[in-house]
């Protein structure tokens, strides 16, 4: 057994060993080698996400990018997933608000293979009539799922009210009513305005070169070119809510209800994402999920789960408290989370909360960042929101700069002063509606 | 994945298992006990997860919440599991803290104080847990189809116990349960990571050595054979989504067929991930159930499986109806597939196919130091580790003649369970 010097071998990735090119027709491509992986992980985007959605066909986005590997002028869907499957690989699409999202991996050898497959189901869809109508099935099933599961339908509604008039309050993929709307003919147009290798970000990460991955890459999309800019989007501007808003998902039959409570966070870019990560991390998520999981499971025993979430995006973002209760409880569980947020947004959390929740979030660098797909993540990240190449190694030292003050500020910034959404889904019970 | 592997046993009877893996600067800890539901009696049912639970709820050394500190300031993870043949715990954190890891994994083997007041809070947490399962048609269906599956076996039960055992399950018996089970001689510990193998023997040794041995568990089941005759049941619930679920007794993990069904499930339903932690599945859109029922219009999803257990449990397939077909004549697809299986060999194509997909599935698991010390205990809760190193090697020896000859043997319709979902809010069944 040889040992070697993993610390020097395995840093956290940084501009010595990231590779970026931005190829000629706009795709941006992110290379990171992984010398001990016998496996690639590809990850990406395309700015092609649901915000350019027509209203009454909420979900096309999404459809669009599910019906990606449904057919191409080279492939049918069984000879795309033979192809595949055959090689142990796999190739998936989803759909977000601002971006089409996709991810794949498979053995080193087989990597020009999943190359080829990715530009062609980008480039060449035909979106099958009869794939689409079978996908829509596939869909509407799970929308009805979706319907019947309560933590799903607290979310959804949270964000509806939440994030009133605006994209991020519309559910990408859509509601049965608009999915019923979409005609295969509008995911060819969409796919006509709104997939680009302009914007297209791709990486790359595991046991093989960066000069080889880009050759391939080049090869397999450099040659794409398509007349599309996706239009700008204007977002609506967004008001606090002035009291609290309380909404009750009614779902018969089951046993226990999910809830959401929470108003607007920072978004991934403000300055002040940093102390609220540290400040939702001693709220909701250090050790057993924080404070809230100490008062309401460890403490009371009302939750299996109860945890504190901060959902940082480009436009906006939210905070959030979700947890999952017997209905009987869900108003005790409601006061016990408020007084919670109230007592972390008068009083300044402790020089050994600050210091554990900062120890956490450096040293739990080389766990996230172990795998490809950990790295490929990392990357898209940097890209995505502009942090820059050495963004890892710098993190230990933003995280460091934070002091007790401005996690106590940001945390009166969003969570103090004007009211909660409070939405529950389950059995009636006891909620009040 | 196979190599290097340091096995020693102390002289308590603490089996250890350690693999030295240097491609990142962390370490994954884990501590196997053979108890689970598999050993529960009438009555407390859930015991095992409910002790899981109580392990985290502190030593005289170690207070509750006091680890999850420490545990966080690394920047670790840890957790635990209850299974039916066994219960671990595990810690993954940077290499420089393996000590502390050694340090709270020995202390809870014995010290656990299960405080009265924290097992009262403990129980309704259970509860809430229970009901959050109670939530989802599909629990709700696999509970049914399980429990129809065997007369006898405690494999009949579901892990997380019933409301009624949960309500009257006590302190002591907790305690007593936990003092049966947890010592050195059922348990073992696995390390995989950043380390130098002999040197973490010998704080193994300084941290597990002194704690007195106890007596290894006594296997308290026999298998029990597949139902006499095919079995059908309905489950009604919320939602407008009929589900359809076949049970078939599966081999246990140590028996050679069970290397058989594994090429036969890749095959019928799509390959399984072994993988625990990371590394993810591939899809099984091109198996012979998703094209008969998926592509012909019958289902919107099917997924099949079977774990790797010490007595035979199921080999089931779950199947999403479409909301304008019926589950009989599903049913009936799924019987000409099978049948297809029985009545003509596969080709070597096929299989070779199989291998490739476990090949890199194994690849893509072998990125996460977590997998990987999950591994080297898991596989000798049902054989030993040499199962999972020679994994890959006795798929290759499969034959297409062992497909068929095992789905003849553990695919046959009058040994079955036959469940469906019937939605109340709509669906053929409503």
């Amino acid at each position: 057994m040889k040992r070697r010097n993993s610390q020097s071998l395995h840093a956290l990735p940084g501009a010595d060993d990231i590779q970026r090119v931005e190829l000629e027709n706009g795709i941006t491509l992110l290379m990171r080698c992984n010398p001990f992986s016998p496996s690639v992980v590809i990850s990406g985007y395309l700015p092609a996400g649901s915000q350019y959605d027509p209203p009454e066909k909420l979900g096309l986005a999404y459809l669009t990018a599910l019906g990606l590997t449904r057919g191409t002028q080279r492939r049918n869907f069984q000879q795309i997933f033979d192809t595949l499957e055959t090689a142990g690989a796999s190739l998936g699409f989803a759909g977000s608000v601002h971006t089409v999202s996709f991810g794949g991996r498979c053995l080193v050898e087989d990597l020009p293979m999943l190359l080829e497959l990715l530009s062609e189901v980008l480039s060449q869809p035909t979106f099958p009539p009869d794939q689409v109508e079978r996908l829509r099935v596939q869909h509407l099933t799970g929308l009805a799922i979706r319907a019947q599961d309560t933590a799903e339908m607290a979310s959804l509604v949270f964000d509806e009210i939440l994030f009133n008039n605006h994209p991020y309050g519309k559910p990408e993929d859509g509601y049965p009513e608009s999915i019923q709307n979409i005609r295969r003919e509008d995911l060819l147009d969409f796919h006509q305005r709104y997939y680009s290798p302009a914007g297209m970000v791709l990486a790359v990460v595991g046991g093989i070169e960066p000069a080889k991955v880009l050759d391939w890459v080049n090869h397999h999309l450099g040659w794409w070119q398509t007349p599309t800019v996706p239009p700008a989007v204007v977002y609506p501007p967004l008001k606090p809510p002035a009291q609290d808003i309380r909404r009750h998902v009614s779902i018969d039959g089951k046993s226990q209800c999910d809830l959401v409570v929470g108003t607007f966070g920072p978004r991934r870019t403000d300055p002040d994402f940093f102390p609220a990560i540290i400040g939702n991390n001693i709220l909701g998520q250090l050790g057993m999920m924080g404070r809230i999981g100490e008062i309401i499971r460890e403490q009371y025993g009302l939750a299996y789960y109860a945890a504190a979430n901060l959902v940082a995006s480009t436009a906006a973002g939210s905070w959030e408290v979700s947890a999952g209760v017997d209905p009987q409880n869900l108003q005790r569980v409601i006061d016990l989370i408020r007084d919670e947020i109230v007592c972390f947004t008068h009083q300044p959390v402790s020089e050994e909360e600050l210091a554990d929740s900062k120890a956490n979030l450096i040293g739990r660098l080389p766990l996230a960042l172990e795998s490809n797909s950990g790295v490929a993540g990392a990357l898209l990240n940097i890209e995505r929101y502009g942090l820059g190449l050495d963004y890892y190694r710098r993190y230990p030292s933003i995280i460091e700069n934070v002091s007790r003050d401005e996690v106590l500020e940001t945390a009166r910034r969003y969570l103090n002063g004007s009211g909660m959404v409070i939405v529950s889904a389950g059995p009636d019970g006891s909620a009040e509606t | 994945m196979a190599d290097d592997i340091l096995r020693a046993q102390l002289p308590n009877g603490l089996t250890v298992q350690l693999k030295e893996i240097h491609t990142a600067p962390l370490i994954s800890h884990w501590v196997w006990y053979r108890v689970g539901s598999r050993y529960e009696q009438n009555g407390k049912r859930g015991i095992s997860h409910w002790v899981e639970h109580m392990q985290f709820k502190g030593t005289p050394r170690f207070p509750a919440g006091v680890p999850d500190k420490a545990i966080a300031r690394t920047g670790g993870t840890w957790n635990a599991f209850t299974h039916m043949d066994w219960t671990t715990y595990f810690e993954t954190l940077p290499a420089d803290h393996l000590s502390l890891a050694l340090e709270i994994e020995s202390d809870r083997m014995v010290n656990s104080l299960f405080d009265p007041k924290e097992v009262e809070a403990e129980r309704t947490v259970i509860l809430s847990e229970l009901a959050g399962n109670l939530n989802e048609p599909l629990f709700l269906l696999s509970d049914a189809v399980q429990k129809a599956s065997f007369e006898q076996h405690p494999y009949r039960n579901e892990v997380i116990g019933t409301p009624e055992d949960l309500q009257n399950i006590r302190r002591d018996d907790l305690f007593e349960y936990y003092r049966h089970y947890y010592h050195p001689a059922n348990a073992l510990v696995a390390i995989a990571g950043d380390f130098d193998a002999g040197q973490i023997l010998r704080q193994i040794e300084d941290r597990y050595g002194a704690i007195p041995p106890g007596k290894p568990a006594q296997n308290p089941t026999t298998p029990e054979p597949p139902v006499a005759e095919e079995r059908h049941l309905a489950v009604s619930g919320p939602g407008e989504t009929v589900y359809l679920q076949i049970a078939y007794r599966s081999p246990a993990a140590a028996d050679p067929d069970f290397f058989s069904m594994t090429v036969l499930d890749s095959l019928l339903a799509g390959p399984t991930s072994l993988n625990m932690f990371g590394g993810g599945g591939i899809s099984n859109k091109t198996s012979r159930l998703y094209r008969a029922l998926v592509e012909n219009e019958w289902a919107v999803g099917i997924s099949g499986g079977m774990q790797a257990t010490f007595d035979p449990f199921l080999y089931d397939l779950t199947i999403t109806l479409r909301p304008d077909r019926n589950p009989d004549e599903v049913l009936a697809v799924v019987d000409d597939e099978i049948k297809r299986l029985q009545d003509a060999p596969v080709s070597e194509q096929e299989i070779q196919r199989a291998i490739k997909q476990a090949r890199a599935m194994f690849a893509y698991g072998s990125e996460n130091i977590t997998n990987q010390a999950f591994w080297l205990g898991f596989a000798e809760m049902f054989a030993d580790y040499g199962w999972f190193s020679g994994y890959l090697t006795r798929l290759a020896e499969v034959t297409p003649a062992d497909v068929q000859r095992a789905a003849q043997r553990w695919l046959p319709s009058n040994q079955r369970v036959v469940g469906v979902y019937y939605p109340l809010n709509g669906g053929p069944g409503a």
